[in-house]
């Protein structure tokens, strides 16, 4: 069942203000990291405003869907979809990485306790989401209408742990456990396929006896769908690789591993909230 | 003379005194706990008969995760599963678990407070012949660091059964060292437990002298710590002997009334002198109520190969170094 093109538009529309708040308050705190954050924006709001069981009114609800994002350093797209979808105010946002805020720097559930997990070392969050979705089979089994979902990076793969994961996911055939690897071919240090070649990514985790379904991770009707058709696989955990690019949304930042770990400085966030506010150009901004 | 009130072995200091492996304590334990409580969940690097998790294997297979020889997912799939509300317990040998592991267990354990009971078995030099690289003697430094974190040692089989039954509601998470081989039976079901409280198992008798000396040990060596003071009150030496089995939460109070009461003290234990229990022991008197002490322990050393009585006489951890450390810091 495919999703309405109002729908899409929706959707495109609330990851458009997403991005702005990412911008803003990475702006605002002076560190961070920037692209990650925006080429996960789509995905986080098809999660959090169309697929996700969840109330943001009621966060601790016991039968809400579980999300363990494992590459901690994202966090500013966490906390602002978290926000747009009534988790917590918007203007909270502006605390980011300050002395004494909810929104610490990698997230802390010790500040934020309606967290799944906290998270910043990478490697990790899919290990956690497995024990979720174990917990969830052990109680429920094939009955269970849960899903775990993991966001992992694709610079973390290189992380042993990942394949550990892997491995006891595909053995005790966690179908309520779907992973989405952000696959935007950039590290810290530069390239993945340069720092450690993750291809062929899809076989490996095909070898780990795992559905594997690829999309473009800027299509709402292709994101909507993956989470959607992920519901129809009853013997294996589901990865999804989420063709992205980096820095998305913003012309100058597209595809530059350099603005990984960085924050836009003012003259930067001006260029980068007027392209967002004119989807490059194709709009006329309120302010022109 | 032993605490009457403890209801000790009265046979621990035969020469034929029984002698159970602290690991099978954890066994019965974890299985009883199994029993009780529904939430309890068990998973295991591989090492299920050994680390005697098998008992709650067998009895439990739809609550036992065989994680294989992987030991950070190990500690963090566990976290995964507490935040679901289970109550896991992870086994390995501690050179592993918390050795390999431990950065998972700072973050996704601890960090993430989620209470999830670490078993360490195979800790301390006398693991044997496997030699240096499987004798972890560093495990209480690494544990004890982390916040959130309780850490205990029990004496023998007896009381890891206990301090692992206790360990499913302290609601933190717990480490729990345990050993390989046989070790003399010291304490009996009668004999009282708790998380974090320290106890006198010998003192001298009402109207006897002023002990001399406080002998502070953890976990197997407390035997013979307490062969150790028998042997001194025949030459009238008088000391007490504690078993700190709860290393963090420290029990203060106790040891630092040891210290006022007798003025020195000796602490033993089989792991590095240095981040262990005698450091805690050292950092809470230090603060509180500086004395002399000596510290029984592997100095900056790693083990190797041999077998568990060598090894202990060999690092300085027997009787005989004992008495040593005793009656220099009675010259101190």
């Amino acid at each position: 069942m495919g999703i309405t093109d109002e729908k899409v538009k929706q959707l495109e529309e609330k990851a458009n203000d997403i991005r702005i708040s990412i911008i803003d308050i990475l702006e605002d705190a002076g560190s961070g990291h920037t692209a990650g954050p925006l080429d996960m924006a789509d995905i986080f709001t098809v999660l959090f405003f169309h697929t996700l069981k969840h109330n943001p009114k009621e966060p601790a609800w016991p039968e809400r869907d579980r999300v363990v994002l494992s590459n901690g350093h994202i966090c500013p797209v966490l906390y602002s979809t978290m926000a747009h979808a009534g988790y917590f105010p918007i203007k909270e946002l502006k605390t980011l990485r300050k002395f004494g805020s909810n929104l610490q720097g990698h997230p802390h559930r010790d500040f934020l306790p309606m967290l799944e997990t906290s998270s910043g070392p990478l490697g990790s969050g899919l290990s956690q989401a497995v024990g979720m979705a174990l917990a969830d089979k052990i109680d429920h089994g094939l009955t269970s209408n849960r899903r775990i979902y993991a966001l992992l990076s694709d610079g973390e793969l290189e992380c042993g742990q990942t394949w550990e994961a892997a491995m006891l996911a595909g053995k005790e055939k966690l179908h309520n456990l779907v992973a989405v690897v952000d696959r935007n071919n950039i590290q810290i240090d530069g390239y993945t396929e340069n720092v450690m070649p993750l291809e062929p990514l899809s076989d490996k985790w095909r070898a780990w006896n795992w559905h594997v379904i690829e999309i473009d991770g800027h299509n709402m009707e292709e994101i909507a769908d993956a989470f959607e058709s992920a519901r129809a696989i009853f013997s294996k955990p589901i990865v999804i690789i989420a063709h992205t690019i980096a820095g998305k949304g913003v012309k100058e930042f597209e595809r530059d591993y350099r603005w990984h770990g960085k924050p836009p400085n003012k003259e930067e966030e001006i260029m980068a909230i007027n392209e967002l506010r004119t989807l490059g150009g194709k709009i006329r901004s309120e302010h022109q | 003379m032993l605490n009457p009130e403890l209801k000790l072995n009265t046979k621990l200091f035969d020469k034929n005194v029984e002698q159970i492996p602290i690991r099978q304590g954890f066994g019965e334990g974890l299985l009883e706990a199994g029993e009780k409580n529904l939430q309890v969940v068990g998973l295991c690097a591989d090492l299920t008969e050994s680390t005697k998790m098998d008992l709650f294997a067998k009895k439990f297979p739809e609550r036992f995760i065989e994680m294989g020889v992987a030991e950070q997912n190990l500690a963090s799939v566990a976290s995964g599963l507490a935040a679901m509300g289970k109550i896991p317990f992870i086994s390995s040998y501690a050179m592993f678990s918390p050795g390999r592991n431990w950065e998972q267990i700072r973050t996704t354990i601890c960090y993430n407070n989620q209470p999830v009971k670490i078993a360490g078995s195979h800790a301390g030099i006398s693991v044997g012949p496997d030699g240096g690289t499987h004798q972890a003697i560093e495990d209480i430094a690494i544990t004890r660091v982390i916040p959130r974190m309780v850490v205990v040692s029990p004496c023998d089989a007896i009381e890891a059964k206990k301090a692992t039954l206790a360990s499913v509601d302290t609601g933190t998470p717990v480490y729990i060292r345990l050993a390989r081989e046989k070790t003399p039976i010291m304490t009996t079901g009668a004999t009282p437990f708790e998380i974090e409280k320290a106890q006198i198992y010998w003192h001298s008798p009402a109207g006897g002298t002023k002990p001399q000396v406080g002998i502070v040990a953890t976990g197997a060596l407390l035997h013979k710590a307490l062969l150790v003071a028998k042997e001194l009150e025949e030459k009238k030496i008088d000391v007490e002997v504690m078993n700190l089995s709860t290393i963090k939460p420290l029990d203060e109070k106790a040891i630092i009334e040891l210290a006022k009461k007798t003025g020195r003290i000796v602490t033993v234990e089989e792991h590095q002198i240095s981040g262990g229990m005698g450091s805690t022991v050292a950092e809470c008197l230090a603060k509180n109520f500086p004395v002399p002490i000596e510290f029984i322990g592997v100095d900056d050393q790693f083990g190797q190969s041999g077998t568990p009585d060598e090894l202990i006489k060999h690092y300085s951890m027997d009787t005989e170094s004992i008495i040593k450390a005793v009656t220099k810091i009675l010259k101190r």
